[in-house]
């Protein structure tokens, strides 16, 4: 045994040198993972522990052409409660509804929210009254995991005016979710638009959601919702601007709006840009924002007017004699007839056309007329002559020419495409009638606006705007932007002045629609009366003003209108409208910039 | 030798200075560990408890303290025999806690937890290996002459693997080396000695088993053991590095989960995985100046299990940050540098190998622990001196640190003695 002190010194260097090692060792780990590594274990922490409630965006604002709001949001509060379970998340239900009524399918709801999306608070109300939040607020202590959040609510201040165009906004769907076009930036609970504007224009319309952090311990209970990280605010996108003319479409809504059935639009002729839309009976889009109350959607589901339906783009109707230009122009164009061409047989009230007699709306007849009386006091038999003249084939082709079978792609969801034969005439009609069930007899039809021929409003005033300018259409849009104007026809200027002309003539002692003409501007265009067996008679206008310039399109279709007139009468005073207050505060406004 | 022990009073005040300060900074952690969000009143007045342990351990250290060496040594053998009896009534009525719930280490009567027995053992084996080893005429020369010191060591370690606590059952083999090593047993015996548990960690791979058992074979050859222990050596070795690992491939997967489970209570692949993982976060979320004392996320939201026991030293790491853990980490350095002072004082006597044993003991536990919560080790949940929440733990600390002042008085003494 060795008592030598230098060996014992030899084996406590040894130990030393072991024991610096082996703590200089530990010292490099906790290096590496405090000094190297600290920012991602950092993050890791802060995954854990903190959970974001989503600060909800405003909507975009949405202006009219004169800078008037037709859509804003108003403050609103969202309650919700964040809970690491299911059992958890009914436990404080229970709690919750001693203070707050909760029915058993707000309850439901609340569950599939929360097994929507986890890590979300789980949405109770999306729009809770200030009653319910300040109850809330007193007994904030009790509820560790409710989270009260400012959440703006989508407003439109003439809400009832501009049912037709904007649409509403609601809670994503699961189905929607799963679309390839709601991107992973959508999650449950968040609002989107799902119809009109809202729809077509969400991207441009939705905010840039913002985070607040709450602390939760490892069990998933909020232990701490203020103050754990700064705030992420949300980010509302720029305000978009419409070419809508509110004050027209408020017009429209306030002196029509309790009886009008049926369908306004307002176009400028020279870009297509809506300037009114309005479909009637309207219904308050402000209470489908968030959910449309049950009772309110079963009101409007069972009214035999069809509130939801809009008849400006989704509904399809003949267009009866407005559509009488289409057939003027088709003749004018392939050089079969003038302005004042005759033709063979005069009115006498009908027309025979092999074994059948074809009738004119007026039974005494209208005489020997040419084409500019024939439109002025829309005389059927001298049509159905032009129609024969044309030709079926060549009739239906230049229906086709003309847009009749197409959507006027405005952007609206849901626009229905108008109906018109095919290009393939003797297909479309075996395939409609059987090969022996049709004769030459449906270009007559046709050639008045009657038959395989049905319209939107919307596109009837489209034809109208070519009418108006230069024979080239613009398609319709309700949201400015740049826009390709199509050559719908070519008619000499002559021609389609003397056209203009006797479409003025409708709309004055001379025409159909004289009850319905104005002081001091003239207006052109064509009545339509479409026969709607076995119920009352269809109205249709189309027309545009000032005849000498026009600077609005408008097409006015009246269900169950009965007579023209009644429709024209409409038009003109949204015309009066329009160029005597719309257009003065504009130019007034222009001028004052 | 070392001017800073008192020569009138023979007191180490580095010693005293760096195991006060330890104290101090983990009662104040054990504090820290009682400040949480999550409801836990049992954890809030902890440190009042700790504070009150510590107390009674310094009146006891200092009562030990007047004891001298001879008193000490001459104590071994009814404290080693105190150890070994309460290790067995533990393992026939003992409960567990904290991490190794599962496993038998605290003496329980009437539902008070009285204390862990393996504390206590931990210090006797020292003194009892201490005296045996002394009483040894010649330096051991084969396996064979080391029968006396394995079997001091070998009685309480299979008594507290039986409970099962593998942790603690490592503490005695690293007291056992490091002992043995001071004690001046030739390191080739050493690696002998140790070979069959090297083969068995060895064993995951047949070509490091193999270059391994190479190795061994050569130092055999050269070092001339006996013939006989030479071939239980290579015998042994097979065993563990082949025949183990094939047994263990064969078994099919859930008894290895049980085996592993019966080995280490706290193998628990999802829930250690969990621990390690979230101890990790709290250590490298502190980065270098720490989130604030009291102030670690992870141990206020209850995302920290144990952080009062067992990753007491995880709430250093994530509140104090790389800086608290350095100053740590240096005082237990300066502890373990003071210790093999003290053991170099004591030289090869009783009171050289009781030093070095004692400190081998902490030392085995600090980077056991320390090592863990990096999952550097793994884990096998055994305290942290002078940090862990824990009575009959500091209690025992505090008396190691009483027979280290006194070695360390005496053995200043002595070598005045001989003129040193």
């Amino acid at each position: 045994m060795t008592y030598h002190p230098n060996e014992v010194a030899r084996r406590a260097r040894a130990a030393r040198t072991v024991v610096a090692l082996v703590i200089a060792a530990l010292g490099l780990g906790f290096f590496r993972a405090q000094v190297l590594r600290s920012t991602e274990y950092a993050m890791q922490v802060d995954g854990q522990r903190l959970r974001e409630v989503p600060l909800v965006a405003p909507r975009g604002i949405i202006y009219d052409r004169n800078g008037e709001i037709i859509a804003e949001n108003l403050p609103g509060y969202t309650v919700s409660l964040l809970s690491p379970s299911a059992d958890s998340l009914n436990a404080a239900l229970d709690a919750l509804s001693k203070v707050i009524p909760i029915d058993e399918t707000q309850r439901n709801l609340v569950m599939r929210r929360f097994e929507r999306a986890r890590n979300r608070p789980a949405v109770i109300f999306n729009d809770a009254s200030f009653d319910v939040v300040s109850a809330l607020e007193e007994r904030r202590v009790q509820f560790p995991s409710l989270i009260i959040e400012n959440s703006p609510k989508r407003y439109y201040p003439d809400g009832e005016a501009i049912a037709a165009i904007i649409g509403y906004t609601s809670e994503i769907s699961e189905e929607e979710l799963r679309l390839p076009k709601f991107d992973s930036t959508y999650k449950a609970g968040q609002h989107i638009g799902k119809s009109g504007l809202e729809r077509e224009y969400e991207s441009r319309l939705r905010g840039i959601e913002g985070s607040r952090f709450v602390e939760v311990d490892a069990r998933g209970r909020v232990v701490r919702d203020q103050g754990v990280r700064a705030d992420i605010a949300p980010q509302p996108p720029a305000a978009i601007r419409s070419t809508l003319d509110l004050d027209l479409q408020r017009f429209i809504h306030e002196t029509y709006g309790d009886s009008l059935r049926g369908a306004v639009v307002a176009l400028d002729p020279e870009t297509g840009g809506v300037l009114a839309l309005y479909s009637g009976p309207t219904f308050d889009a402000n209470r489908f924002t968030g959910g449309i109350p049950a009772g309110y959607f079963k009101q409007l589901l069972e009214d035999p007017a069809r509130p939801l339906y809009n008849k400006a783009i989704q509904g399809r109707y003949e267009p009866a004699s407005t559509w009488k230009l289409a057939t003027s122009i088709i003749g004018m164009e392939q050089g079969l007839v003038e302005i004042n061409t005759h033709m063979q047989v005069p009115c006498t009230g009908g027309y025979q056309f092999g074994s059948r007699r074809f009738k004119c709306w007026k039974p005494e007849g209208h005489g020997n007329v040419n084409l500019a009386q024939a439109i002025a006091n829309s005389c059927d038999v001298y049509f159905y002559q032009l129609g024969l003249k044309i030709g079926l084939t060549n009739l239906v082709a230049g229906g086709l020419r003309l847009g009749f079978g197409e959507r006027t792609g405005i952007d609206l969801p849901y626009e229905e495409r108008s109906s018109f034969p095919d290009s393939n005439v003797t297909a479309y009609y075996n395939s409609k009638y059987g090969a022996r069930g049709w004769t030459n007899a449906v270009v007559l039809n046709l050639s008045i606006g009657q038959g395989e021929n049905a319209q939107t409003v919307i596109n009837m005033a489209r034809f109208y705007t070519a009418l108006a300018t230069d024979g080239a259409a613009a398609p319709p849009h309700l949201i400015e932007t740049a826009v390709e104007r199509k050559q719908l026809f070519s008619l000499k200027p002559e021609q389609l002045a003397a056209l203009r002309s006797a479409m003025a003539d409708v709309v004055s002692g001379r025409g159909t629609a004289g009850s319905a003409a104005l002081q001091g501007i003239v207006v052109a265009g064509k009545t339509g009366t479409a026969q709607n067996p076995p119920n009352p008679d269809h109205a249709w206008f189309v027309g545009f003003a000032p005849y000498e310039k026009p600077q609005i399109v408008v097409a006015v279709f009246l269900e169950y209108g009965l007579h023209g007139y009644a429709a024209a009468r409409i038009a003109t005073k949204v015309m009066e409208r329009y160029l005597n207050v719309s257009l003065v505060n504009a130019s007034a406004s222009t001028a004052a910039q | 030798m070392n001017s800073r022990v008192s020569r009138t009073t023979g007191i180490d005040y580095p010693l005293i200075v760096v195991t006060l300060l330890l104290s101090a900074f983990g009662v104040a952690m054990v504090y820290s560990s009682g400040q949480t969000d999550v409801p836990a009143a049992r954890l809030a007045t902890l440190w009042q408890k700790q504070l009150v342990w510590l107390t009674l351990a310094l009146v006891v250290a200092w009562v030990v303290s007047k004891a001298s060496v001879r008193l000490i040594e001459w104590s071994a053998w009814p404290f080693y025999a105190l150890a070994v009896s309460l290790l067995t009534v533990t393992l026939l009525f003992g409960s567990g806690a904290g991490t190794a719930e599962s496993m038998k280490g605290w003496l329980t009567i009437g539902g008070t937890r009285l204390g862990q027995p393996s504390e206590l053992a931990k210090v006797a084996v020292v003194l009892m290996l201490a005296k045996v080893l002394t009483g040894m005429r010649n330096t051991p020369r084969s396996l064979l002459d080391l029968w006396q010191p394995l079997l001091v060591v070998a009685v309480p370690w299979l008594l507290i693997m039986a409970q099962p606590d593998l942790g603690t059952g490592l503490v005695f083999v690293g007291i056992c080396f490091v002992m043995l090593f001071w004690f001046g047993v030739p390191w080739p015996l050493l690696v002998m000695l140790a070979s069959p548990g090297i083969s068995l960690v060895l064993a995951f791979s047949t070509g490091v088993w193999g270059a391994w058992f190479l190795i061994l074979l050569a130092l055999v050859f050269w070092y001339r053991p006996y013939l006989v222990e030479g071939v239980i050596l290579v015998v042994v070795n097979v065993v563990t590095g082949v025949v183990a690992p094939l047994i263990w491939d064969r078994m099919p997967a859930y008894s290895q989960r049980r085996l592993l489970v019966f080995l280490d209570p706290s193998y628990d692949p999802r829930n250690a995985g969990y621990q390690v993982m979230q101890s990790q976060y709290a250590i490298g979320s502190g980065g270098i100046t720490g989130k604030g004392f009291t102030l670690g996320t992870q141990k206020r939201l209850g995302f920290l299990p144990e952080h009062e026991t067992d990753f007491i030293f995880a709430v250093v790491g994530e509140e104090l940050g790389f800086i608290g853990v350095s100053v740590a980490l240096a005082l237990f350095l300066a502890l373990f540098f003071r210790c093999t002072r003290v053991a170099q004082r004591g030289s090869e006597a009783f009171g050289g190998l009781v030093a070095i044993g004692l400190a081998a003991g902490w030392f085995v536990h600090v980077v056991v622990n320390v090592g863990m919560t990096l999952n550097l080790m793994p884990i096998t949940g055994i305290p942290l001196p002078f940090f862990s929440y824990g009575g009959s733990f500091l209690l025992m600390c505090w008396l190691s640190v009483a027979i280290l002042l006194r070695i360390s008085a005496e053995g200043r003494g002595q070598a005045d003695g001989l003129g040193l």
